[in-house]
Order: C-alpha cells, then structure tokens, then sequence
C-alpha cells in the first residue's frame, strides 16, 4: 500500500510554498486553524494569518474585502461551515463581483468521521457547482492538492477547494500535471469509464486493476476539476468505452456524477451509473465503516460496473 | 469646499434621486435621502479619492452597506465626476451600468458590491486589514442602516474591527428609525445603540445626520481616534427634503410618480434658494 497523506495536511504545506512566494497571499481561519492545517502558515507568517474566531459570515466577508484591495486570500474552515453557514456571502460578496478570494474548505464528505452527519458536507460541490463565476477543485492526494492550491492562487477569481480529513493513499509524483478544466486520464481501457475525483481516485484505480483480471478494461479519469469541466476529455472517453461510471464522496444530487450526466446527455447520451451518497446524510463512525455502509468502496465501484456494463 | 457648498450639494443630490427614480419608476428614495448630507460630506470634503483614477491604489474607500441607498452614492458619485450625469437617468434599466444595487464591476467608482445587508462592515474591514498590511494610510468608510442592525454578520464584524485595532475604519450610521415594516425598534429592537457599539469596543460620535458643520468635526474626530474603530450615530430623518416622504415608512422602497416627482423637485429647489 502506498504511502498516505490527508489532503488537508498537503494543503497545509502549499500554503507555506505561498507565503514564501507571494507576499500578497494571506490566511483566514475561524478557531479551526490546528484541523485545516493552516496554523502552520499562521506560525510562519503571522502578519498575514487572521484567526476570524467563530463567525464564519465574517471570515468570507473580510476575504472578501481583503481581495477587493488586492490580497489573495485563503479562506479556511470545514466544508460545512464555508458553504452552509456562509453561502451568501460567498455568493454576493466574493463570487457576484468575481473577487480573488479561495475558498479552502476541509472536512469534506462522511469521511469527518466520528463527529457524525452535523459535521459532513455531503452537497457542498453542487451548491458551489451553481454559483456563477465559481471554480470547483476536488484533489485527489497530497501532490494533487499541493498543484490545486497553487493553481488557485494563480488564477484570478474566487475558487472553492475541496478537502478531506482522512489521510489517503498518495497516487501521484512530481511528474503529474494539474490544470484547471482539465481531465486526467489516469489509465486508458476499451470497456468502461469510471470518473472519479477526490478519495474515490484511488478505489478506482484499485477496481480496474480487479477488473481487468477479470478481462474487462477499465478507463480511469480524475476529473479533479468539476468546474470548469473538461468536456471534451470526457466525452472522448465515453464515446471509446460507451459506458461510464462516476464515483464522488458527495450526494449524488449535483456533484460530479450529476455534472457528467448534464454533459453526457447533451453530448453523447451513454448509460451511466453514479456511485455516491444516496441523497442521505452521513452518521458518526470510522471513516472505513462509513465508507463501506454507504457504498463508497472499490466493492461497489465494481458492482456499479458491471451494472452499467449490463446496460450497453 | 465650504460647508455651504457641501449642503447645497446634498440638496442637488436629493434632486437626482427624486429625478432618476421617477425615471427608473422603482428603486428606494427614503433611505437615499435620508444619507445626502453624508454623501456629499465624504465625497467632497472628507475623502481623498481621485474620480480620473478610480481604482487608485491609495485612494479612501466606501463602502454602502445599507446597498439600497444606490440612489444617493450614483448621484454622488455623477456629481464627483466619476460619470456623466446623464448615466443617472439609466438607473435599473437592462444594459445601463447602474445597477438596482452597487456592483464595483459596473460602476466606477464602487469600491465593494453590496445590497444584501449586513455584509459590507466585514467587506471593509478586509480593505482595512490589507491597508495596514501594504502600510498604506488609506481610510475606510461604510454606510450602514439602522434596519440592518439586526444582522448577525454586523455584529461578527464589529468584533472583529475592535479585535484587530482597526482604527482606518470609520462607520456612519444613517440612524433614520424606520425600515420595511415600520419603525426599527416596533420590528427589532436594537436600542440602545451607542451603548451596544461601545460594548464592541468602538469609539461612538453621535451627531445631527443632517448638520454637515457637525458631520465635518465627527470625521475629523474619527481620524483622531487611534487604536480602535469609530462609528458616528448620525440621526437623520427617512425621506429628508420631501414633505410628503418625511418619516414615512412606505417610502422606504417606492417610486414617486410623475407628478410626486415634480412637487419634490419644486419642495428642493426652493430649498436650495433658501442655502444661499
């Protein structure tokens, strides 16, 4: 097994790769600094780290405000509290005027664990996914999420980030190249695709290697970018293999599966099957039982492909 | 510019409100000019901006919380020079650049896209963190209202400004008692006011909202003030100019017709006969 880093963790050492770089990079959090990996940025740069306290309306206001006058801010808190408590402002004051502020949301997904569904973001991609101007990124590892965030700060407009807390398997080396709108196909096959993004990545992978003992040949992609999509990669794929499965730790309301669909079934109508959460929200436990009770393992991204291969 | 210039322009922004709303046949006249003596003090005597270069780097800032005012920051942003003043009779219309509220990608001279309340007191502290943070003696100025008092983020806001000794900030209160569904304090308490801003930790000036002389010392107070914000309680009256607005709630979000329109105008040209 290869070795394991959570996302978070990535995303807190490309924030120091920032500080370094660019001087106008700056850091928000809201008490949650020691989880979201932040507080190293803050120990390192502490001009530039502003601790918003509980009050997560504020911490998007003020980035907002701080991008106004030409900071580049990384806001920071969990998935939940970023998009949820503080949707509107998200909405009016950062995307609206399409000001340069990131959206660096931890926590993502039923894999928060033991803190139970109060705690995991299970619709934050779609409701991002809507907002006009709003970048959508869903790192897969550590190197992912390390190219994602300096992307981000890169590309001037707001972009929300996606992360995990969970460590997991690194799939990536130096070599891999992350862009914004673009698709990676990680492994070509003539059978299936399975689109997949965040944690699900590396499961992917994990079935076609099963699979392809089995004689069927699997295509993998990492749509690590749901918004702006990379549609012509997509259906390229789906017309080689003629059928697709996407797998997402996200409701299968509005994330990826539903942002492939919308794309599929205008493009090129192809049988699909979304493994996701079944429009449910999580509970608390160990992430690995959660993943299993909820139908999110390389178990049932095998079962989904033979069903959409029965579909053909 | 003279005080007495800065009140007759209040006067001639009230008259491009009441003209572009007829107009327009929408928008809100009681809470724009219940603010023209505040506008025309910021922009024509307290704040250095710089109408040619709109985005100067170290220009001042405002920012209008309360976005519905729209009125009274495009006529005083016309009158400035920022824009034509024919551009006002385009207020709300499909393809004119100004907006039902401020969009700052629209509109120059728009520092922060506001119209959803509550929001824009945290908008400027972020200008106000990054100006000390590029040393940079730049001031922020934020327009609130009083209906929006009963926001959460205000308040998180608030805190925050105290927290991080942010005394390039300076908030004016356009403390006109009346909102939406009557007065503030019938539908949300938040009296008292000057007791709960200093509870925040801010530096708390309350003037007669309508008195530039009085105005004018307010903000120069406020520069004085270091170490912590200033918020400057102005008391004014919703619809201030327009007998028949004056105090009434129902011209919070109203158009005047035509000929309404017409007796407001004649009621504030013969006020600014009496301006000298």
């Amino acid at each position: 097994m290869a070795d394991k880093v959570a996302t978070r963790d990535a995303y807190g050492n490309a924030l120091l790769i920032l500080g370094a770089e660019n001087p106008n990079v700056v850091v928000l959090d809201a008490d949650l600094s020691k989880s979201t990996k932040t507080a190293d940025f803050g120990k390192k740069y502490p001009e530039r780290f502003f601790n918003m306290g509980i009050a997560e309306s504020n911490l998007l206001g003020t980035s907002a405000g701080l991008a106004a006058a030409g900071k580049i801010p990384f806001a920071s808190t969990f998935a939940i509290f970023a998009v949820g408590r503080a949707f509107e402002q998200i909405r009016n004051s950062i995307a609206y005027p399409k000001l340069n502020v990131k959206i660096a949301a931890t926590h993502s997904g039923i894999t928060v664990g033991e803190d139970g569904g109060s705690h995991q973001a299970v619709e934050d991609v779609a409701i991002m996914r809507a907002v006009p101007n709003m970048v959508v990124l869903v790192p897969a590892d550590g190197e992912e999420t390390r190219q994602v965030v300096l992307a981000a700060a890169k590309y001037y407009g707001p972009v929300y980030i996606r992360m995990g807390r969970l460590a997991v398997p690194l799939l990536f080396g130096e070599d891999y190249k992350f862009e914004i709108g673009k698709a990676n196909i990680l492994k070509e096959g003539t059978d299936v695709a399975i689109m997949a993004n965040g944690l699900m990545v590396s499961m992917a992978l994990e079935a076609a290697e099963e699979l392809a003992v089995k004689g069927i040949s699997v295509s993998v992609v990492n749509v690590a970018s749901v918004k702006p999509l990379d549609v012509e990669t997509i259906v390229r794929v789906a017309e080689q293999t003629k059928a697709v499965v996407t797998a997402e730790e996200h409701n299968i309301i509005g994330g990826l599966g539903s942002a492939i669909a919308e794309v599929l079934g205008e493009k090129l109508p192809t049988p699909m099957v979304r493994v996701g959460l079944n429009d449910t929200f999580g509970e608390s436990g160990r992430p690995q039982e959660l993943l299993e009770k909820y139908g999110l393992t390389k178990v049932d991204l095998v079962k989904a492909v033979h069903e959409v291969l029965a579909k053909k | 510019m003279t005080n007495i210039e800065i009140k007759r322009i209040a006067n001639t922004l009230r008259q491009d409100i009441i003209s572009m709303l007829v107009t327009s046949k929408s928008g809100h006249p009681g809470g724009s000019l219940s603010a023209a003596e505040i506008l025309a003090t910021l922009f024509f005597r307290e704040m250095r901006v710089n109408p040619k270069d709109p985005r100067w780097a170290d220009r001042d800032r405002f920012v209008l919380s309360k976005g519905h005012a729209a009125p009274v920051l495009y006529a005083a942003l016309a009158e400035k020079g920022y824009f034509p003043k024919e551009e006002l009779q385009g207020l709300r219309q499909t393809g004119h650049m100004l907006q039902g509220h401020p969009d700052m990608k629209k509109t120059p001279g728009v520092d922060m896209s506001t119209g959803s309340l509550g929001q824009g007191l945290s908008a400027a502290n972020g200008m106000a963190l990054a100006g000390k943070l590029d040393g940079k003696d730049y001031q922020v100025f934020v327009l609130l209202g009083d209906g929006e008092m009963a926001e959460g983020q205000v308040w998180e806001a608030a805190m925050a400004a105290a927290h991080y000794n942010l005394d390039n900030v300076t908030a004016v209160l356009d403390f006109n008692g009346l909102q939406i569904d009557g007065t503030t304090d019938s539908v949300m308490c938040s009296s008292p006011l000057p007791e709960k801003w200093r509870a925040f930790c801010w530096h708390v000036i309350e003037v007669d909202g309508h008195d530039v002389d009085a105005l004018i010392e307010a903000f120069a107070e406020a520069r004085q003030i270091k170490g912590k914000p200033s918020i400057i309680i102005a008391k004014t009256l919703k619809g201030k100019g327009v007998s028949f607005m004056e105090n009434q709630a129902g011209w919070h979000g109203n158009a005047p017709s035509v000929e309404q329109g017409e007796q407001a105008l004649k009621e504030l040209q013969e006020e600014a006969l009496t301006l000298g």
